[in-house]
C-alpha cells in the first residue's frame, strides 16, 4: 500500500499500516486482526462493519490505544496512539453509556476536562455548551440511574466531544437502544459531527445505520479479521430523514450487503 | 399511593409501624403478668421493675454506657482504619494480598474474646487497651473483606473510559476505585458496628477496669439485683441500637446513586 505518499500523514486523522493484532490463550495464540491497512481523513465519517469476531471492536481499541497492536504502525493526526491519547486527540463512546453513577450528568461530561485540570469556570461553561449540544440541558443535575438509556448515551456523546477532539471513536453506541431512539441519534450524530467537524470511526454490525451515517464503510470479516471491501457511500454531507427513503440510500445498502456476504469467497481466493 | 388502596396487596404504611410496637406490647404484657401471677425466676423481675430501676439509675448507667460505647467507637474507628489502610494495599499489590489473605482467614476464626484474659493481664487492671484491642480486631475483619472486594469492581468500561481519557493511576483511584468501594466500605462498618460493641462488651466480662456495661451486669446478677442488671442490659441495648442506625444511616446517604 502506497497511498500514504498521496497525502501527507498530518492530515489524517487515522492511518493504519499492516496492523495486526494476536491475542495469546491457553489454547494458543488467536489472530483477531490481520494486515490492516486503513486510513480516515480529517473530518471523515467512516464505519467499520462485520459480523463478531471480525475484528471491528479490536481495531478501534487499538486506534484508542486501550490494546497494543502486535504488527504493524498505527498513527492518529500522525504521532503514535499512545501519545495521541495522552494529549486527548480522540473521544470514545461505547455501547454501555459507563456513565459515573454517583456524578451528575454535568459531572460526567466534565470528567475528562477535570482530569487534565482544566479551571472550573471554563469547565462550566464547556459542559453547558456540550450539554446544548447533546439537548440536555436541563437534566444536567440528574443521576445517571434517573436518565432513559438515549439520554444516558447523549451524556456519553458528550463526555466524548469534551476535551473537543477531532477524532470521534463509536464502539456500536446505539447498540443497546430501541430502533425509535437509534435513529434520531443517528440523525444527531450526523448533525453533531459536522458541526465539530471531527473525523468519526464508528462501529456498528448494522448496515443501514453505517450507511446511513458514513462516508465509506470498512467492510470485514472474521478468522482472521480483516479488512474485505471499502464502499464509497457518496451520499453528500446533508444526512436527514428523507434520506432513509432515497433510492441511492437503498442502492448502498444492497452494497454493503454484497460486499459483507459476497466478498468474503473472493477475497480468500486472492490470499 | 394508589398502591394503598390495592386490597391485600401491601400493607398500609402506618400499619407498618404500628403492628410490631402492638406485637412488642403484647409480649411485654405477657411477660409482666407472667411475674406477677406466674411461678417466674427470681432473675426475671417484671418490665416495670427493670423500667423503674433503669430510669432510676440512669446516672451510673450513662456513666457506664459511655465507657463501653467508648471502647467500641475506638475499636471500630481504628479496625475500620487499618482494614481500609490494609485493603488498599492487598489490592494493589498482588504480593501482599498474598501474605494478607491467609493472616486475616486465621484472624477471623480466632473466638477474639478468648484471648482477652491474656490482653487484660497484659496491660494491668487499670488499662482499657485489652478492651479496646479485641474491639479493633472483631471490626477490622468485615471492613477489610468487603472493603478489598469493593476495590476490585470496577467495570471494565469504566476503567477503559478513565483510560482513554488518560487519567493517571492517582486519578483513577480518586476517580473510579475509591468511589466504587465506597458502598462496600459502608456495608463492612455496618457490620463491623454491631460486632464492635458485642466485643466491647464481652470484653468486659473478662477482667479490666471496674467500668463499663459488662462489668455492670456481671457484678449485679451475681449480687443478686435482677433488676438493675437487665436495667444495664438495656443500656447495652441502646448501645448497640446508636452504632447500627448511625452506620445503616450513613450507608444508605452513600448508596443513593450507587451502582447495580
Amino acid at each position: 500500500m502506497t497511498t500514504a505518499t498521496t497525502t501527507p500523514a498530518s492530515t489524517l486523522a487515522v492511518q493504519a499500516t499492516g496492523v495486526g493484532k494476536v491475542f495469546p490463550t491457553k489454547a494458543g495464540d488467536v489472530t483477531a486482526l490481520t494486515g490492516v491497512e486503513l486510513e480516515v481523513r480529517a473530518g471523515e465519517f467512516v464505519s467499520l462493519i462485520g459480523p463478531s469476531g471480525c475484528g471491528k471492536s479490536t481495531l478501534l481499541r487499538l486506534i484508542a490505544d486501550l490494546d497494543e497492536a502486535t504488527t504493524g504502525e498505527l498513527t492518529i493526526f500522525g504521532k503514535p496512539a499512545r501519545r495521541a491519547r495522552i494529549d486527548q486527540d480522540y473521544g470514545i463512546a461505547f455501547q454501555q453509556a459507563g456513565l459515573l453513577p454517583w456524578r451528575t450528568v454535568a459531572a460526567n461530561i466534565g470528567l475528562p476536562l477535570e482530569l487534565h485540570k482544566v479551571p472550573k469556570a471554563q469547565r462550566e461553561a464547556r459542559v453547558a455548551e456540550l450539554a446544548e449540544l447533546v439537548g440536555l440541558t436541563e437534566f444536567i443535575d440528574r443521576y445517571p440511574d434517573q436518565l432513559s438509556g438515549g439520554m444516558q448515551q447523549r451524556v456519553a456523546i458528550a463526555r466524548a466531544l469534551a476535551a473537543s477532539p477531532k477524532l470521534l471513536l463509536m464502539d456500536e453506541p446505539f447498540g443497546a437502544l430501541d430502533e425509535m431512539t437509534r435513529e434520531y441519534l443517528q440523525g444527531e450524530l450526523t448533525r453533531i459531527a459536522a458541526e465539530t467537524g471531527a473525523a468519526v470511526v464508528f462501529v456498528t454490525h448494522s448496515i443501514p445505520e453505517a450507511v446511513f451515517l458514513s462516508d465509506r464503510v470498512v467492510v470485514m470479516s472474521p478468522r482472521p479479521g480483516r479488512i474485505t471491501d471499502v464502499v464509497e457511500t457518496g451520499l453528500g454531507s446533508v444526512r436527514d430523514e428523507s434520506l432513509r427513503e432515497n433510492p441511492a440510500y437503498f442502492e448502498k445498502v444492497t452494497a454493503v450487503r454484497e460486499a459483507l456476504h459476497g466478498a468474503k469467497v473472493e477475497r480468500a481466493n486472492e490470499r | 399511593m394508589s398502591t394503598a388502596v390495592v386490597p391485600g396487596s401491601r400493607m398500609p404504611s402506618w400499619l407498618r409501624v404500628v403492628a410490631p410496637i402492638v406485637v412488642g406490647l403484647l409480649i411485654l404484657a405477657a411477660w409482666t403478668l407472667y411475674v406477677e401471677f406466674g411461678d417466674a425466676p427470681r432473675m426475671l423481675p417484671s418490665p416495670i421493675a427493670i423500667g423503674q430501676e433503669f430510669v432510676l439509675r440512669w446516672g451510673i448507667i450513662w456513666d457506664d454506657m459511655v465507657v463501653t460505647a467508648s471502647n467500641a467507637l475506638i475499636g471500630l474507628t481504628v479496625g475500620a482504619i487499618l482494614a481500609v489502610v490494609l485493603a488498599g494495599l492487598a489490592a494493589s499489590a498482588k504480593p501482599i494480598d498474598g501474605m494478607l489473605a491467609p493472616l486475616v482467614a486465621a484472624l477471623a476464626v480466632i473466638p477474639i474474646v478468648a484471648i482477652t484474659p491474656i490482653l487484660n493481664t497484659m496491660f494491668g487492671a487499670s488499662s482499657q487497651f485489652g478492651r479496646q484491642a479485641v474491639a479493633t480486631i472483631a471490626a477490622f475483619i468485615p471492613v477489610f473483606i468487603n472493603v478489598l472486594r469493593g476495590l476490585r469492581q470496577t467495570r471494565p468500561v469504566h476503567r477503559d473510559v478513565l483510560r482513554a481519557s488518560a487519567a493517571s493511576g492517582a486519578q483513577t483511584f480518586r476517580m473510579l476505585t475509591l468511589p466504587t468501594a465506597v458502598p462496600y466500605l459502608m456495608t463492612g462498618l455496618r457490620v463491623a458496628s454491631s460486632l464492635a460493641v458485642i466485643a466491647a462488651l464481652v470484653a468486659e466480662y473478662f477482667g479490666g477496669p471496674a467500668d463499663g456495661i459488662g462489668t455492670s451486669i456481671a457484678t449485679y446478677a451475681k449480687s443478686g439485683r435482677a433488676a438493675l442488671a437487665w436495667a444495664y442490659v438495656g443500656g447495652g441495648i441502646l448501645i448497640g441500637l446508636v452504632f447500627f442506625l448511625v452506620t445503616a444511616f450513613l450507608e444508605r446517604l452513600v448508596t443513593r446513586h450507587a451502582p447495580g
